[in-house]
């Protein structure tokens, strides 16, 4: 979720129909210099691993280095929620399902990775089953069955006071998910009854409900297969058993990774890895200049892949040498500010789009950091979700906001003025910039809003996710950032804006949005087969929600992507928010 | 002056003692007289939505649903006999001293900080021996010389030294000389693997960090070095007719030089705590950046851990100053 | 008796570049230092010559330039940060060699060999952080080249001729270790070492209790007799000069006032400076309330030294000669006895009409 972190799990699988004006935004902001080439090959320029893949080649053996400012979650497939992690761990943990190395949106597209096909749904989206591919083994030779990846996933899910950092989806899903102890404490040897393992190759998943996006979640690397016998809880970090094509040479906690060959991972059993580089060196907690540095130098991969530092994006947008080694993309995020529906005067729907009228959201985009930092956004769901469809049921000339109009809701609202107070993190300048923005546009329109900030550390668990909190201190507005969990619909909206998922603390519908309404399509939507169904659904749950004005849209989030020129295979993919896809990445030279 | 050691040690036990103390209770019952309920943080240390029953089993993994002064005790009990943690499957049994055991990384808080120990040690010695050396030699040339050219220079420097920002100097070191003209390395090498590479990469956070106390330094040995050259016992040893080198060197240096290595013996002491920015901006592995972590993670047992062993090296520093004072200047008697 | 020159020319305009038969002679000498301030004259054109075995006493009070002139026979002035800040002309023969144009080595090998110093407080004057013994044997090393366990051998047997006890024993302490007094011993024991000719003492019994101070001034005098070396006596105390010195020269305001044999300048001072510092000379056969008759007002400023005669504004009797010419013309050194010069405008009979009848009573 988003409270935790700069860039969460998931980004988008953008409709059909928003694919063509997505590139188009895409490439309108840099189309001076663009080489444009969309047929998937290579093509220096700028974004051009954001329409295809740069550097394709077959050529092995080299070292590929990440580095990250940061320490990851962890390593533990069963124990992280980074989605650079969910990338990068598929070198050596391989999920169920995963996602296809692609530009953009293409790389959204589901692909069975240990399964041998998509999962076949039965009892209406109740009942998932996988079967796995043959001659599957583990680094040390044994053989990978169905039963490591039903004890991954009870490890992952059900044992959350021990391995506590990743989501808890399956945990929520399964039937009898709330009874189950977890395997630590389940001394039965049974497991979870509700994943089968009929034979060595098979696993069948029965839910509480119809869930048909189940594919999307059997991609978490919480269904990669743990071998119990290995398992130490937390420890087992420190000794990963890989199933993908690396292993862990040496791994020093909070420090370095690396990884090489693993020798047992047959290419017969796996379309997507082609194993290029002979080592993977992952360095943990660089100096953030110096990571852009390396990257500008050819020597390393961002792996947080959150963009370039400011002073950074400044020197290589300037340099067209430079700029055509960047890829300007979106991270399947939202930047918005969520307006409390229990705070009066914002329980009328009038109010709310005073609101929506007044704010100048150009000055809000230039707050961000301007075009490179996010386009203007006037719906719910960012284009590289899927379910986007372009609307702007508050459009004001040129997005500058309109008094006027704000002041005729006013009215009908029955107030002349509005006092309140707008929430936003203090140690976030950028979106203290942006609440100061929007300050200034409201007062135009005689709302007078003061800006209250809060440590983002406690923003979701003390105060402005607590809602008796925001009430007593009459916070009526609420600043906010939204990734989703897997690029869909259901993942991005059924955190923010369904009605159960109101809690009392941590809670991220912001706007306290209770509506019989969405929570109902929300149901029917995850119970639909067929994808267009479904996606149609989540435009309508965005059109409900602007209509009722519970949140405004600020800008649709990018990063700013440096490519390393010496490294092959890169593409830019919005199944990982945006970040290169890590499973094939290799270097060109030596 | 055996008797003298012993008992400055024993101080020192009694003083780490009151540090761990006064750390534990700011960081561990300090957030409880503010409110913060054990449930939150233990809620801290979970991810996404966690249930009652999740945060009441980290709650007690982590001990923090014991009183204060049982966890204390449970630490100090740590430090002298080892502890037992739950890691779920396994109970992990943490070696005598032991130091607590991160929230977060679930890892031993000692063997961490003895991994970590040499890269400090490495950026603070090596600095240390570059800002001792030039800062003296700049020192003195600058006061036999007051108000030269290269005085005036070399105070300028000085001064822009003391002023400039870590974060500057130390992006420009490695801008320049790791990818303006790559001389040096990038990735530390241990000093046992290969010291030819050990001091090649560690060469630019030497000079960086050097530049700043080399600038405090030459200060300290130019004011330090005009005053004793005033002394009247420089008059004696002119008048028995030695020759001014040996004056400046066996009689100004001599004096001039005491207090200062006392200041540089706090200093590395300080260090050898961890090179906060330093090892920050370096991307090293340090004291220092464990400390980081351990803050921006709000990992409690690694901040715990980094203040006890910068307190210990503060301590030991003290002590080792006050010998070397005692052995240097014959008038102090330890006692 | 030292030879003193003999004629006034000699002393106020001295014969210059040629080497003089006294052992010691100081030719015009002027040490300026030269601040932002202004120049301060701490020696303006000062003249006297000094045999071996004698003593000569330099007296005056602080600020007189007494001790400049001391540092200057060193050639301690050019020395160190100051060193480039001073200007200095005038000669300064010292066994027939010239130091003041000397090159500075040269005069480095004559420090602490031909000529040692004495110095007020010993305490001070000693490193801290070295061995009595070791800062002798270094002085010793300086100009001998024999081994440090030879140097050590003279070390004790120095320390055993100043008077320390248990000499061999003592080597090894700290000056921190001794008293003031034995400090002082050793101080004089490192000066002269070298069997040094000249021998400059400068205020060395200030820093110290009477009966010490007497034990010194014995010890110098003893251990003059036995080297025969010229001693000079830097001192602000008469009692002091009456106790140890053959010649007494008196300093004011960088100047030479008044210099003679000092049975003589004791008999009949001739300077109305010299009469106030005998007045405010203690003595034990007087009350206290009518023994000190001190000199009224401030030393003169350096920088802008009185026009005139340098004492006029402290002088009680700058009015009685004629005219304006105590304010307004430099009295220079006129022979008054055999060997007895005075700069005065007070004429003969005035002086001794005061010293006579106003002064001497008093004493």
């Amino acid at each position: 979720m988003e409270g935790k972190a700069p860039i969460m799990r998931r980004s988008a699988l953008a409709a059909i129909a928003a694919i063509g004006s997505a590139s188009l935004l895409v490439a309108g902001c840099s189309k001076a210099d663009d080489n444009t080439n969309d047929n998937g090959t290579n093509s220096a320029g700028a974004n051009a691993a954001t329409k295809g893949v740069v550097n394709a080649s077959d050529k092995k053996g080299g070292t590929v280095t990440y580095e990250l400012s940061d320490v990851p979650d962890s390593f533990d497939p069963g124990n992280t929620y980074y989605a650079y992690m969910y990338n990068l761990s598929r070198l050596y943990a391989r999920p169920l399902m995963t996602f296809q190395p692609g530009p953009g949106s293409k790389g959204n597209t589901l692909v069975p990775d240990l399964a041998a096909s998509k999962g076949v749904s039965s009892d209406g989206g109740k009942t998932w089953t996988y079967k796995l591919r043959s001659g599957l083994k583990y680094e040390d030779g044994t053989p990978i069955t169905s039963k490591d990846v039903k004890y991954a996933v009870e490890r992952s899910n059900f044992a959350r006071d021990v391995l506590s950092l990743g989501p808890n989806y399956f945990q929520q899903l399964m039937a009898g998910g709330d009874k189950y102890k977890g395997p630590y404490k389940d001394k039965s040897g049974k497991g979870l009854s509700s994943i089968e393992t009929p034979d060595d190759t098979t696993v069948v998943f029965h839910l509480k409900q119809a869930f048909q996006e189940f594919d999307y979640l059997v991609a978490a690397p919480q269904t990669a297969p743990v071998p119990q016998s290995k398992d130490k809880g937390v420890d087992y970090v420190k000794h990963i058993v890989s199933s993908g094509s690396y292993k862990f040479q040496s791994y020093d906690e909070g420090k370095q990774a690396v990884l090489v060959r693993n020798t047992n991972w047959d290419p017969k059993t796996d379309p997507l890895r082609k194993q290029l580089p002979d080592k993977i060196v992952v360095n943990l907690k660089v100096n953030p200049e110096t990571i852009d540095q390396d990257v500008l130098a050819g020597k390393a991969i961002d792996l947080a892949g959150t963009g370039v530092q400011a002073s950074t994006q400044a020197k290589v947008l300037t340099d067209t040498a430079k700029k055509a080694n960047t890829d300007n993309t979106y991270g399947g995020r939202l930047v918005y500010m969520a307006i409390n529906t229990k705070v009066k005067p914002f329980d009328k729907v009038e109010c709310r789009k005073a609101v929506q009228y007044a704010i100048d959201k150009v000055s809000v985009q230039t707050a961000e950091g301007g075009p490179i930092r996010g386009d203007i956004a006037s719906t719910v769901l960012p284009p590289d979700v899927t379910g986007y469809a372009k609307s702007d049921v508050y459009a004001t000339s040129g997005n500058k906001g309109d008094a006027a109009k704000a002041k005729e809701q006013l009215k009908a609202c029955g107030k002349s003025s509005i006092s309140t107070n707008i929430s936003a993190r203090s140690d976030r300048p950028q979106e203290i910039d942006a609440a100061t923005a929007i300050i200034n546009s409201l007062k135009a329109a005689g709302i007078n809003a003061t800006l209250k900030q809060y440590p983002s550390g406690k923003y979701f668990t003390d105060y402005a996710g607590v809602p008796k909190f925001t009430e007593k201190q009459n916070i009526g507005l609420i600043m906010m950032q939204w990734g989703a969990d897997w690029p869909s619909g259901y993942g991005f909206l059924q955190q923010i804006l369904n009605g159960k998922a109101i809690s009392q603390s941590g809670n991220t519908n912001l706007s306290q949005y209770d509506n019989k309404d969405v929570n109902k399509l929300l149901g029917q939507a995850i119970a639909t087969q067929g994808d267009s169904a479904r996606n149609s659904l989540y435009t309508q749950i965005d059109k409900k929600t602007m209509d009722d004005a519970v949140l405004v849209p600020l800008t649709y989030f990018k990063v700013l992507l440096a490519r390393p020129t010496t490294y092959t295979n890169l593409v830019s993919t919005a199944a990982f928010s945006g970040q290169y896809d890590y499973l094939n990445i290799g270097v060109a030279s030596k | 002056m055996i008797s003298y050691i012993l008992r400055r040690t024993f101080a020192a036990v009694i003083l780490l003692l009151v540090v761990s103390a006064v750390t534990f209770a700011i960081f561990f019952l300090l957030p409880r007289l503010v409110g913060q309920t054990a449930d939150q943080l233990a809620q801290q240390y979970i991810g996404k939505s966690p249930s009652k029953a999740d945060i009441a089993a980290v709650k007690h993994n982590l001990g923090l649903d014991q009183p204060v002064y049982v966890q204390y005790w449970h630490f100090i009990k740590g430090i002298v006999a080892g502890a037992d943690y739950n890691l779920g499957p396994t109970t992990v049994h943490c070696d005598a001293p032991c130091f607590g055991y991160s929230f977060k990384d679930h890892v031993a808080v000692w063997p961490q900080l003895t991994s970590r120990l040499p890269v400090t040690l490495s950026l603070a010695v090596g600095a240390a021996v570059m800002w001792l050396v030039s800062g003296v030699v700049v020192g003195v040339i600058s006061a036999l010389k007051p108000r030269s050219v290269f005085d005036r220079t070399f105070m300028g420097v000085a001064l822009a030294g003391v002023s400039l920002p870590m974060f500057f100097t130390g992006s420009l070191a490695i801008l320049l000389f790791t990818y303006q003209w790559p001389i040096f390395g990038r990735t530390y090498v241990p000093f046992t693997d290969n010291p030819a590479q050990w001091a090649n990469t560690l060469f630019p956070a030497w000079c960086s960090l050097a530049l700043l106390y080399s600038a405090i330094y030459a200060r300290l040995t130019r004011s330090g070095m005009l005053e004793t050259m005033n002394e009247d016992f420089i008059r004696t040893a002119r008048a028995k007719g030695l020759p001014e080198r040996n004056v400046v060197v066996r009689h100004g240096l001599r004096a001039a030089l005491t207090p200062i290595i006392t200041v540089f013996g706090m200093d590395l002491g300080l260090l050898l705590g961890g090179a906060v920015i330093t090892e920050s901006v370096f991307s090293l592995h340090g004291i220092g950046e464990y400390a980081v972590q351990g803050i921006t993670d709000n990992d409690l047992p690694k901040i715990l851990g980094v203040t006890l062993l910068a307190a210990f090296f503060v301590v030991i520093a003290n002590l080792v100053v006050d010998v070397l004072y005692a052995a240097a200047d014959p008038r102090v008697r330890l006692s | 008796m030292t030879e003193l020159s003999q004629t006034g020319a000699a002393v106020g305009e001295p014969t210059t570049g040629a080497a003089p038969d006294a052992f010691l002679e100081v030719r015009d000498l002027k040490v300026h230092f030269p601040t932002d301030d202004g120049v301060v004259k701490s020696v303006d054109g000062l003249s006297f010559s000094l045999e071996k075995g004698r003593t000569l006493a330099i007296v005056g009070e602080s600020g007189s330039g007494k001790s400049v002139t001391s540092q200057a026979i060193m050639g301690l002035h050019r020395l160190g940060t100051r060193g480039k800040n001073v200007r200095m002309s005038g000669e300064i023969w010292l066994d027939g060699k010239e130091l003041v144009s000397a090159a500075p080595d040269e005069v480095r090998k004559l420090r602490g060999r031909e000529m040692a110093m004495i110095f007020q407080d010993p305490l001070s004057a000693m490193h801290p952080y070295y061995k009595v013994g070791d800062q002798i044997v270094e002085a010793y090393r300086v100009h001998h080249k024999v081994g440090r366990k030879e140097a050590r051998k003279r070390a004790v047997e120095m320390l055993d001729r100043v008077g320390i006890p248990e000499p061999a024993k003592r080597v090894d302490s700290y000056p921190h270790e001794f008293s003031g007094g034995m400090r002082q011993r050793a101080m004089i024991a490192m000066a002269l070492v070298n069997n040094p000719e000249l021998l400059i003492a400068d205020e060395p019994t200030t820093a110290l209790d009477v009966t010490v101070q007497a034990q010194i001034l014995d010890l110098i005098r003893d251990l003059q007799k036995e080297f025969g070396s010229a001693v000079i006596m830097i001192t602000h105390d008469l009692g002091v000069v009456a106790e140890i010195a053959d010649e007494v020269l008196v300093m004011y305001g960088g100047r030479c006032v008044e210099r003679g044999p000092a049975a003589e300048v004791f008999e009949t001072p001739q300077h109305p400076y010299t009469w106030g510092l005998l007045g405010s000379m203690p003595r034990i056969d007087r009350e206290t309330s009518e023994r000190l008759i001190p000199v009224k007002g401030q030393p003169p400023s350096l920088i802008n030294v009185p026009s005139g005669c340098a004492f006029h504004p402290r002088c009680p009797y700058a009015d009685i000669p004629k005219g304006n010419v105590t304010r307004t013309v430099r009295p220079e050194l006129e022979q008054v006895g055999t060997g007895h010069w005075s700069a005065c405008h007070l004429s003969a009979e005035d002086r001794t009409r005061i010293w006579t009848e106003e002064i001497a009573p008093k004493l």
